[in-house]
């Protein structure tokens, strides 16, 4: 089956095309989070690549997040669109699997951690399994100093991945046995994304596109906008 | 009027998609006025406890919502699969994070389906408004547009040519509305509960100031609202129903007057409203008074048309892509969107 994966959560925003021959094409680009203006013409460049028609997708994986949420919502919504105009199933992946997934070979414990703006992150911790990484812990939204209290407080060597974990760096290197991940793999993958979804759509674990939920993990701010207040 | 003109072969079906602020809608049209289908999802409920809408609790909706909306749509037109000719969406103005997720769908569906997507401005979407249901309408017409985020006077004389007569200078009409509902715990949107209350209430029990009321056609709303507010904190035996009647008749004094003169002044053949406020039983009764008085068409949208609806993001679509093709896969959405093709200066008469 031919999936195609968009995935939008952090500053980057990416598209894949794979299946069972593995990833057939991808594109990422990071610069000034143009998301929205950039996902439509990211399908087609990756779908031209990949020498595929965009009728032959069979699924389509999304990006569910945490993540920065105007960017997340324009991946959703694109990959909704696209599998609902397709007529065809979705799978959502986290943000923070597609992290971890990246480092799936290291035997230490794998902490995924997204910026998650105003001195917080989105993190979760996981462990190698045969063919892939498992989540051992809730995703969490918490501070830096937050995250650094519970790697002080296991003895086991830890990775972090993760635009969170790079931005602050500084406050996790100052921990015994713990590294953050290159710069490389800072961001959440759009191949990593269909390889995942690959093996979730072989044991047919799909959704519809309405049953889509984004992972916030905050509730919204309550605070008004009249500015561009609309309609009485 | 080559606007107009079904000769060409154009694409003739146009899916809109409207998700500039609180509603999440969709329509299908075929051709410039003809409605197939029109489908809103109002969010109200969601905000009503603020009593204004929360940008954040908005975009959230807008995500859930607009799938089930679009394909509700497209099966209320009657449509098989891909029979949609072209997608347009509102590409601003309006609220950032909501409209990306409007533009996002839009081009997607665009791109997989294989056909012209058009960004639209909701402006100039709401001057199509009277068009979707009175497609004969005689050119040149006034347009009143007043909503929770605009009050614009506006010369349209063409499809595609507007000439800004006035606008607010600081609160819109419907922001007004609203703002005044909240202080007095009216609830949301103020705008609907005001008119209802009003109507037992007595317009003339207390004389609110007419701002700006005859200098020139721009508006001006702040001033009003701190007036009720001062009005409500220094009397404590008043009647709701009164304040709100005469609340609401500042405004829509204000608001006809200067619709009147513009009408006649620019030589309109036509007044219209158009805007989530001209669902205002006050504005629109006066308002057809005030057409009937200078001799001169009034056209009133049903309610559903006024307020922010996707069939006349859909017509203006139509127009839009006819006028100027297709908008780049590329196209983002902009919250300060300026009303397109604005002419300066007075009409050749
Ligand atoms: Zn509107």
């Amino acid at each position: 089956m031919l999936i195609l994966g968009i995935e939008s959560a952090t500053q980057q925003v990416g598209c894949a095309l794979g299946g069972h021959e593995g990833v057939l094409a991808s594109a990422h680009s990071a610069r000034g989070r143009r998301h929205a203006e950039n996902i439509a013409p990211q399908i087609q460049f990756v779908a031209r690549q990949a020498r595929v028609e965009l009728q032959d997708v069979g699924c389509v994986a999304v990006d569910l997040g945490p993540g920065l949420y105007t960017g997340l919502r324009v991946g959703i919504s694109s990959a909704m669109a696209v599998a609902y105009a397709l007529g065809v199933p979705m799978i959502g992946v986290s943000s923070l699997d597609l992290l971890a997934f990246a480092v799936r070979h290291t035997n230490r414990v794998i902490v995924a951690a997204i910026d998650a703006r105003r001195s917080e992150l989105f993190y979760a911790f996981y462990r190698q399994v045969p063919g892939g990484v498992q989540r051992v812990s809730d995703a969490l939204v918490g501070t830096p100093d937050d995250l650094a209290s519970e790697l002080l407080a296991t003895s086991e060597e830890v990775l972090l991945v993760g635009d969170g974990a790079r931005r602050y760096s500084e406050v996790f290197n100052r921990l015994q046995k713990t590294d953050v991940a290159e710069q490389g793999l800072a961001h959440p993958s759009a191949a990593s994304l269909v390889q995942l979804a690959h093996a979730r759509a072989l044991r047919e674990e799909f959704v519809k596109p309405w049953e889509l939920k984004p992972i916030y993990l905050r509730v919204p701010d309550a605070d008004i906008n009249w500015t561009t207040r609309h309609s009485p | 009027m080559t606007a107009l003109d079904p000769s060409d072969n154009a694409p003739a079906i146009v899916l809109g998609i409207e998700t500039s602020c609180d509603e999440t809608a969709a329509a299908v049209v075929s051709g410039p006025s003809h409605v197939l289908s029109s489908v809103v999802s109002s969010q109200a409920d969601l905000h009503a406890r603020y009593g204004g809408v929360v940008p954040e609790i908005a975009s959230r909706a807008h995500v859930e919502l607009l799938t089930p909306v679009v394909a509700q749509a497209v099966i209320e037109a009657g449509l098989r699969d891909r029979e949609v000719q072209a997608v347009a969406a509102t590409a601003g103005p309006g609220l950032i994070g909501s409209l990306l997720v409007g533009v996002s769908a839009a081009k997607s569906l665009a791109l997989v389906w294989d056909v012209p997507f058009v960004a639209v401005n909701h402006l100039e979407a709401h001057l199509y408004s009277s068009f979707l249901e009175e497609p004969d309408l005689e050119l040149p017409v006034v347009v009143l547009l007043v909503s929770g985020g605009h009050t614009l006077l506006v010369l349209m004389e063409a499809f595609g040519r507007y000439r800004l007569i006035g606008q607010t200078l600081d609160d819109a009409a419907g922001e007004a509305f609203d703002k005044v509902a909240r202080f007095m715990d009216l609830g949301y949107p103020g705008g609907p509960v005001i008119d209802r209350l009003a109507m037992t209430g007595d317009p003339e029990a207390v004389a609110f100031p007419r701002p700006m009321y005859a200098d020139g056609y721009d508006f001006s709303f702040s001033g009003l609202k701190t007036a009720v507010v001062n009005h409500v904190r220094t009397h404590h035996d008043l009647d709701v129903a009164d304040i709100a009647a005469s609340f609401q008749e500042a405004v829509v004094d204000v608001l006809v007057h200067k619709a009147r003169k513009a009408a006649e002044e620019f030589g309109a053949k036509g007044l219209c409203l158009a805007g989530g406020v001209a669902a205002n039983s006050s504005l629109r009764e006066r308002l057809l008074d005030a057409c009937v008085a200078a001799g001169i068409s009034g056209f009133l949208p049903s309610r559903s048309m006024c307020t922010d609806n996707a069939a006349m993001v859909a017509a203006a679509g139509w127009q839009r892509l006819h006028l100027d093709g297709p908008s780049p896969l590329d196209t983002g959405a902009n919250p300060n969107l300026a009303l397109p093709f604005i002419l300066s200066g007075k009409p050749a008469s």
